[in-house]
C-alpha cells in the first residue's frame, strides 16, 4: 500500500534495548569518573598543585622538552628535533601557568579509575552506536528524522568527537566527566520525553540533503558542545588563576581549588575552545548552505526566515561575533568566551526551543 | 605578540604593546585588520566625518553590528510574520488587541523588511565595504613589498633556534634562501640575514570571504526585487499556461514586470499519493507524485515528467513545485428541465490536515427550474475520502477508501453577477434559500457514494456523483540571483576555510661569524598566532639547512637556563623601539647572537603552547 520501506519492529526494539544498555554503561563510566576525581583530590600531587601553579606564575618554568616530528608540541616549551632545539616564547601579558595534572591529580589509583572510565565509555559508545545503527536500519533511512533520533545521534557524535580528540593525543581527558554527564542527561531526556516510535518520514524530508545537512548540523553541534564546555571551564579556571595571582584578594574555595587546579590552564582551555569553534565554523557555514539548497529544492526558496532558519542564522552570526571578538582589542579573553557561550546557547535553543515552542516549516519532524 | 596593525601612524597613537614595538616592523602587516583607534576626532566637519567613518569601519563597530543583527533577528522568529503566515498574524492580532498597535509601530510583524532591521544590515555592509576596500589596497601593497627584514634580536621571536657551523655565512644564507624558496616562501636577502614570508592566501581568503558576503547579499536583494511567485491548483486532466490570469494568487518583487513571464505550460496527467496505513504516524503521506506533460515556449515540444515534493520541474527559468493536493469530486448537475447545467470536477478545500475531509461548494449559475425560469443553484457540504458512518461527518483516512459526498442544496442568487470577485470555496447564502425535504421542516441533505444521484425536491433537478479526481496545487516561482547566492556562499566557504586554516608566518635566518670564528646561524619564526606548527616548521627548515650548514662537531654543553637579565628588562626594549631606525635588521646584531646561543629560551620561559594556525586573538594587539 505504500512504496516506503516497512518498519522493522524487531530492529527498532533492539535499538531501544541497546540504548538502554548504553545508558547503563555510561552510568558506570560516570561513577568511575567520579572515583577518579575523588581519588585525585586526595592525592599529594593534587593537593600541592595549587602551590605549583602560583609559583609557576611567578617565575619562568623550566623548559618542557617535547619531541617534534611525530607529534605536535602539545604544551608550551621546546620542540626538539634531532639537533635544532626550537625554543618557543609566549605572548606578552599571558600568564605562564602550566596545565593541571588532570582529573586523577597524579594519584595512581585515580588514574586507574580514569582509565576504567574511558574504557567503559568506549563500551557504552559501542552499545550506543549499535543502537543508533539498529534504529537507522529499522527505518532504512538516516537516524535523525525526529528529536529522539537527533538526540541519540547527537550524543553519539559528541562521544565520538571526544574519542577522536583523545586519539589525536589532545589533552581532553578532563572533559570525560562533564561529557558523560551530559550524554546521560541527553539520552535520559531522549528516551523519556522525546521518544517517538520508529517510522518513516513525510515526503518533504525525503532528500539526500537530509543526510548532508543534518549530519553536518549534528557534527557541528557535538564539536561546538565540547568547545562550549571548554569555554565554560576556561571562565572558572581563569578566575581561579586570577585569584591565585592576587594573594591579597579573595581566594578560591577548597572545592573549587581541588577541581580547578587539576584542569588545564586557562590559556590552554581558551585555545582549545577557539580551535574547535574556528574549525567547526566553516562546517556550520556549510550546514546552512546545504540547508538553503535543500529548502530551495523542497519549498522553492532557499531562505524564508522560518524560525529554524532564523536561529541557525543567529547562531552563525553569534559565532562570527566570537571570531571577530577574538581579533578585537579589549574583547578577547573573558568577553569573547561569553560570546561563545551565548552562541552555543543559540545552538541549543535552535534545537530544543524552536522545535518545542515555535511552529514553523521545520516542526513536522515530530517532537 | 605579533600584530594585526597595519598603519604605523595609528599604531603609535593607539599605543602599540611593548612587544610590538620591540619587534618593530618584523611583525607589522601580518594581517590587514583595521587598527583600533579610539582617539577623539579633531574638530571640524571633516574631522568628525572621518572619525565617524573610522568608527563605522572598525572591528569594534563591526562586532557591535553583528551582535545587533543576531539580536534583531530574534523577534521575527517568535512573533508571527506577515511574509510567512499572514493568517497567523491575523489570529495573533485578534488575540492581542493591546500589543498589536505597539508591534505594528515597531514593524514586528515584518521584522526582516523593517526599517530598523534593514538599517542594521545596511550599516553592517557599509562597514564591510569600508573594511574591505582599504584592506585590499593594503594587501596589494604588501604583495608588492618585500618581507620585512630581520629584527635585531631574533631570540625574542616566538620560535627560535641556533647552532654553530663551519660553513661560511654567505653560503648558509644562500642555502637558506634556496630552501625557503623551494618551500614557496617569498624571500628577501639583506645584509647578514634572509627574510621569508608565506601564507598570503590567508589574507586572500579573508578578503574573499568578506567580498563573498557582499555578493550573497546583493544576490539575495536581487532575488527579492525581481522575484515572481504564484500558485495554481490544477485538477487531473487540466492544464496551466504561464500568464497572469491563470494564477490563483501571485506575488512579485517591486521590479518585476509581468510582460516578462516566460511562455510555458503543463498539464496534470495524474496525481498519486500513498499514506502510512498503520503505526503511530498512520495517515502521514509517504509519497506524492504528480505526472505532468509540459512544454516550453508557445509551441514547444511536449515532454512528460514527474514532479515530487523535493523535485520541482525546472523550465524556462521557473521552478514548478508541488505544493499540496486534494480531491475533486466529479459531478453532473441537471436542471429542472433535465438539461446538463454543469459537468466536471469540483475541487474541494481540505479542512482537516491529516484525513483530507474537504469542504465542498458547487455553484451552478446557468440553471433553469422546472418551469424553465432562470435561477441559480448551489450545493454545499463535505467530501470525505473515507467515510465511516459511526465516526460522524469527518473522514477517517486520507485515501479514497470509501469516498462520500455529503451535500445540501440552495437556490436563489449566487451574488456573482455584480462582478465582485468571490472565492470559489465560499457560498454567499444571503440571497439563497435552502431546499427542504418534502415534509417541509427538515433541511434537504444527502450522502452520496460514487455513482449515486441526489434528486432535488419537487423535480428541481439532480446531481450525480460520477467519480473522484485528484487535484494538485503548484507553486510556480522565478527568482533571479539564486546562482549568485550559491556562488557567493561557496566562495564564502572557501575564503573562510583559507582564512581560518592557513597561517601567515615569517621566518628569518641570520648567519654571522661568531667570536670563535665559526658561523653562528640563528633562525626565528613569527606567525599571526602562536602556533604549534610554527616551531615544527622552523625545526623542519633548520634540519634542511643543516644539510648545507652542518652543526659544528663540538657539542654545546647543556646548561640549565639562566634568566638573561637583558631579556627581561622592559626599559631596554622600550628604548629600542623609540629608535625607529633600529627596527629594521641591522648589522649591529653581531654581538648579540653569540650571547644567545645555548638555551636562549630562558628569556621568558615556557609558553602557553600549541595553537591553531590562525588564532586571531594572538595576532591582535592588546
Ligand atoms: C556580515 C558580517 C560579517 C561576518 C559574518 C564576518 C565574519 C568573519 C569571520 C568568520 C572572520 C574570521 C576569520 C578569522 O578569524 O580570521 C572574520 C574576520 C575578520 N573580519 Fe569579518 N565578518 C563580517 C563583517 C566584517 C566587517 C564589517 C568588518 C570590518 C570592520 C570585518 C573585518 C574583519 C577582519 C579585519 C577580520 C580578520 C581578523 C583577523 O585578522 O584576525 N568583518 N570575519
Amino acid at each position: 500500500m505504500n512504496l516506503a520501506a516497512e518498519v522493522n519492529e524487531t530492529l527498532a526494539n533492539y535499538s531501544n534495548v541497546l540504548i538502554y544498555s548504553a545508558m547503563a554503561v555510561y552510568t558506570l563510566a560516570f561513577l568511575a569518573h567520579i572515583a577518579e576525581w575523588v581519588f585525585g583530590s586526595r592525592s599529594a600531587v593534587g593537593r600541592t598543585a595549587a602551590a605549583i601553579t602560583v609559583e609557576a606564575a611567578d617565575r619562568p618554568r623550566a623548559q618542557v622538552t617535547v619531541q617534534t616530528g611525530g607529534n605536535t608540541a602539545e604544551k608550551g616549551g621546546t620542540a626538539v628535533l634531532e639537533r635544532p632545539k626550537v625554543v618557543t616564547r609566549s605572548a606578552a601579558g599571558s600568564r605562564d601557568v602550566p596545565d593541571g595534572p588532570g582529573a586523577a591529580g597524579g594519584s595512581e589509583q585515580g588514574d586507574v579509575y580514569g582509565r576504567i572510565a574511558v574504557g567503559l565509555t568506549v563500551l557504552a559508545f559501542l552499545f550506543h552506536a549499535a543502537g543508533v545503527l539498529a534504529r537507522a536500519l529499522s527505518v532504512q533511512r538516516a537516524p535523525w528524522g525526529n528529536m529522539y533520533e537527533f538526540s541519540t545521534t547527537f550524543a553519539m557524535v559528541a562521544v565520538a568527537t571526544y574519542f577522536t580528540l583523545l586519539a589525536l593525543k589532545k589533552n581532553v581527558r578532563w572533559i570525560g566527566l562533564p561529557l558523560v554527564t551530559t550524554v546521560l542527561l541527553d539520552l535520559g531526556l531522549a528516551v523519556s520525553v522525546l521518544y517517538t516510535d520508529s517510522d518513516q518520514l513525510v515526503p518533504a524530508l525525503h532528500s539526500y540533503w537530509l543526510w548532508i545537512h543534518v549530519s553536518c548540523a549534528i557534527i557541528s553541534g557535538a564539536a561546538l558542545y565540547i568547545g562550549a564546555v571548554s569555554t565554560l571551564l576556561y571562565l572558572f579556571r581563569d578566575r581561579y588563576e586570577a585569584q591565585l595571582e592576587d594573594p591579597e584578594g579573595k581566594q578560591p574555595g577548597r572545592f573549587a581549588s581541588s577541581v580547578l587546579e587539576r584542569v588545564p590552564s586557562a590559556a590552554s582551555l581558551d585555545k582549545f575552545a577557539y580551535r574547535i569553534n574556528a574549525t567547526i565554523f566553516p562546517l556550520w557555514t556549510f550546514t546552512i548552505i546545504a540547508g538553503a539548497i535543500w529548502a530551495e529544492a523542497a519549498w522553492g526558496r532557499y531562505w524564508g526566515w522560518d524560525p529554524k532558519e532564523v536561529w541557525t542564522f543567529i547562531t552563525w552570526v553569534a559565532y562570527a561575533c566570537y571570531l571577530h571578538a577574538r581579533a578585537t582589542a579589549g574583547w578577547k579573553g573573558r568577553k569573547a568566551a561569553y560570546l561563545a557561550l551565548i552562541a552555543f546557547g543559540c545552538y541549543l535553543f535552535n534545537y530544543y526551543g524552536v522545535n518545542i515552542f515555535v511552529t514553523g516549516k521545520h516542526s513536522y519532524a515530530g517532537v | 605578540m605579533s600584530t594585526t596593525d597595519t598603519d604605523t601612524a595609528a599604531d603609535k597613537a593607539a599605543g602599540a604593546s611593548a612587544e610590538e614595538r620591540e619587534l618593530g616592523a618584523a611583525g607589522s602587516q601580518l594581517s590587514t585588520a583595521p587598527s583600533e583607534e579610539i582617539s577623539l576626532p579633531s574638530l571640524g566637519v571633516l574631522g568628525w566625518a572621518r572619525w565617524f567613518w573610522r568608527q563605522l569601519t572598525s572591528m569594534r563597530v563591526a562586532l557591535l553590528l553583528l551582535f545587533l543583527l543576531s539580536l534583531g533577528a530574534i523577534p521575527g522568529s517568535l512573533i508571527p510574520q506577515t511574509s510567512i503566515d499572514a493568517l497567523k498574524v491575523q489570529t495573533f492580532k485578534d488575540k492581542h488587541p493591546t500589543l498589536t498597535p505597539i508591534y505594528e509601530k515597531l514593524q514586528l510583524f515584518n521584522v526582516y523588511s523593517s526599517v530598523w532591521f534593514s538599517a542594521i544590515y545596511i550599516l553592517l555592509f557599509i562597514s564591510l565595504i569600508g573594511c574591505i576596500v582599504p584592506r585590499t589596497w593594503q594587501f596589494i601593497g604588501q604583495l608588492r613589498g618585500r618581507p620585512p627584514g630581520a629584527p635585531r634580536r631574533l631570540t625574542r621571536l616566538p620560535a627560535y633556534t641556533t647552532w654553530r657551523t663551519e660553513a661560511e655565512p654567505e653560503q648558509v644564507l644562500r642555502a637558506a634562501q634556496r630552501i625557503m624558496k623551494g618551500r614557496r616562501f617569498r624571500t628577501e636577502s639583506s645584509g647578514d640575514a634572509v627574510a621569508a614570508e608565506k601564507g598570503y592566501l590567508r589574507e586572500v581568503g579573508n578578503l574573499l570571504f568578506h567580498v563573498a558576503l557582499i555578493v550573497l547579499l546583493v544576490s539575495f536583494a536581487a532575488g527579492q526585487l525581481w522575484k515572481f511567485e504564484g500558485s495554481k491548483l490544477v485538477v487531473e486532466g487540466d492544464g496551466f499556461s504561464n500568464s497572469l490570469v491563470q494564477y490563483d494568487d501571485r506575488k512579485s518583487g517591486q521590479l518585476f514586470n509581468s510582460d516578462d513571464l516566460a511562455p510555458f505550460g503543463f498539464q496534470l496527467d495524474r496525481f498519486t499519493a500513498t499514506y502510512e496505513r498503520s503505526g503511530p504516524q498512520m495517515r502521514t503521506p509517504r509519497t506524492f507524485n504528480a505526472d505532468v506533460t509540459y512544454w516550453d515556449g508557445a509551441d514547444g515540444a511536449e515532454r512528460k515528467t514527474r514532479i515530487k515534493v523535493n523535485e520541482p520541474l525546472e523550465i524556462a527559468g521557473y521552478k514548478v513545485y508541488l505544493l499540496n493536493h486534494g480531491y475533486a469530486p466529479v459531478v453532473t448537475v441537471r436542471d429542472g428541465k433535465g438539461e446538463i447545467a454543469y459537468k466536471g470536477p469540483v475541487a474541494g478545500l481540505p479542512i482537516d490536515g491529516a484525513n483530507l475531509t474537504e469542504s465542498m461548494v458547487i455553484k451552478v449559475p446557468d440553471y433553469r427550474n422546472k418551469a424553465g425560469k432562470k435561477d441559480q443553484i448551489a450545493f454545499q457540504g463535505q467530501f470525505l475520502p473515507t467515510w465511516v458512518r459511526s465516526q460522524g461527518m469527518f473522514s477517517v483516512f486520507p485515501a479514497l477508501d470509501n469516498p462520500t459526498l455529503v451535500l445540501t442544496a440552495y437556490h436563489g442568487s449566487l451574488g456573482i453577477d455584480g462582478g465582485t470577485p468571490q472565492s470559489v470555496y465560499q457560498l454567499d447564502k444571503s440571497r439563497m434559500k435552502q431546499f427542504m425535504e418534502s415534509d417541509g421542516t427538515s433541511k434537504y441533505a444527502r450522502a452520496l457514494a460514487v455513482g449515486d444521484t441526489m434528486k432535488l425536491p419537487n423535480g428541481a433537478g439532480s446531481l450525480k456523483f460520477e467519480g473522484v479526481k485528484e487535484w494538485a496545487s503548484f507553486q510556480i516561482s522565478h527568482k533571479p540571483g539564486t546562482e549568485g547566492a550559491l556562488i557567493g556562499a561557496v566562495a564564502a566557504l572557501v575564503g573562510l576555510a583559507a582564512s581560518l586554516f592557513i597561517q601567515r608566518r615569517r621566518v628569518w635566518v641570520r648567519a654571522v661569524t661568531g667570536k670563535d670564528g665559526t658561523t653562528v646561524v640563528e633562525m626565528a619564526g613569527l606567525g599571526r598566532s602562536e602556533s604549534a606548527k610554527l616551531p615544527e616548521e622552523l625545526a623542519d627548515l633548520a634540519v634542511r639547512l643543516q644539510a648545507d650548514a652542518p652543526p659544528a662537531t663540538e657539542p654545546e654543553p647543556e646548561r640549565q637556563p639562566e634568566p638573561e637579565p637583558e631579556a627581561q628588562s622592559a626599559p631596554e626594549s622600550e628604548n629600542e623601539s623609540e629608535n625607529e631606525s633600529e627596527k629594521e635588521s641591522a648589522p649591529e646584531s653581531e654581538n648579540e647572537s653569540p650571547e644567545s646561543d645555548g638555551e636562549p629560551a630562558s628569556d621568558s620561559g615556557p609558553v602557553a603552547g600549541g595553537t591553531d594556525p590562525a588564532d586571531p586573538s594572538e595576532g591582535a594587539h592588546a
